[in-house]
């Protein structure tokens, strides 16, 4: 993914495709319409990421992966020892 | 790949510093970035109160379905020879096309069951529980 130039700023990933939370859909009331159930059987939802991989920054967008397993795993922080 | 709250630069420093320590040339896969949980709000493992992504791992096929998930609260960490023996046996599934199946502790190696008419009410001599 191309990366685009920010300076110190942080970049932010999120949802493709308008699912989730955007500023503009904040604090409306249909704002849990929006909500993706992730469930097994079901398609993941897609989204792009700020990165760090193999000594790089980059952007990365999971439906880049198809064709490949993935694991996406969370975790609450660097540094944590669990 | 892996994801938490923790901007690129914590991640680059964590991967340099310790992780590299850890496993020889430091973590092969990407690191995520998930500002303010946007990501893990869809994936339904942001902890608004805390304000980070608690431990969630989602098994993706290559057609991006989910196949399995596991949330988990921070304190207990997970198990990678699990997450192993769930690959090898999705991956099993989907070469034979769904036409074989891995019954409760398969390991790679133990024979898997062929789901079919024949099986129903034989499964007890193709396969004894643990």
């Amino acid at each position: 993914m191309s990366e685009k130039p920010l300076g110190c700023a942080r970049p932010v990933g999120g949802p493709v495709g308008g699912t989730g939370t955007t500023k503009e859909k904040k604090n409306e009331p249909n704002e849990e319409i929006n909500m993706v159930e992730v469930k097994v059987g079901q398609k993941a939802p897609d989204f792009e990421s700020p990165a760090y991989h193999k000594g790089e920054f980059k952007n990365v967008k999971l439906s880049d992966y198809l064709g490949k397993w993935v694991v996406l795993c969370f975790y609450p922080g660097d540094f944590t020892f669990v | 790949m892996a994801a938490s709250v923790d901007s690129r630069f914590v991640h680059k420093i964590w991967q340099e510093e310790e992780l590299s320590k850890m496993v020889d040339g430091g973590v092969p896969f990407a690191m995520l970035s998930d500002g303010a949980g946007s990501v893990g709000k869809v994936y339904g493992v942001y902890d608004e109160a805390a304000g980070v992504d608690i431990r969630g791992r989602f098994l993706i096929d290559p057609d991006g379905v989910v196949q399995a998930m596991e949330v988990m609260t921070p304190p207990v960490g997970r198990n990678v020879k699990e997450l192993i023996r769930q690959v090898e046996a999705f991956q099993l599934v989907r070469k034979s096309k769904d036409t074989e199946a891995c019954p409760a502790g398969w390991e790679p190696g133990k024979p898997t069951l062929k789901p079919g008419p024949n099986l129903v009410g034989k499964v007890w001599k193709e396969w004894k529980p643990e």
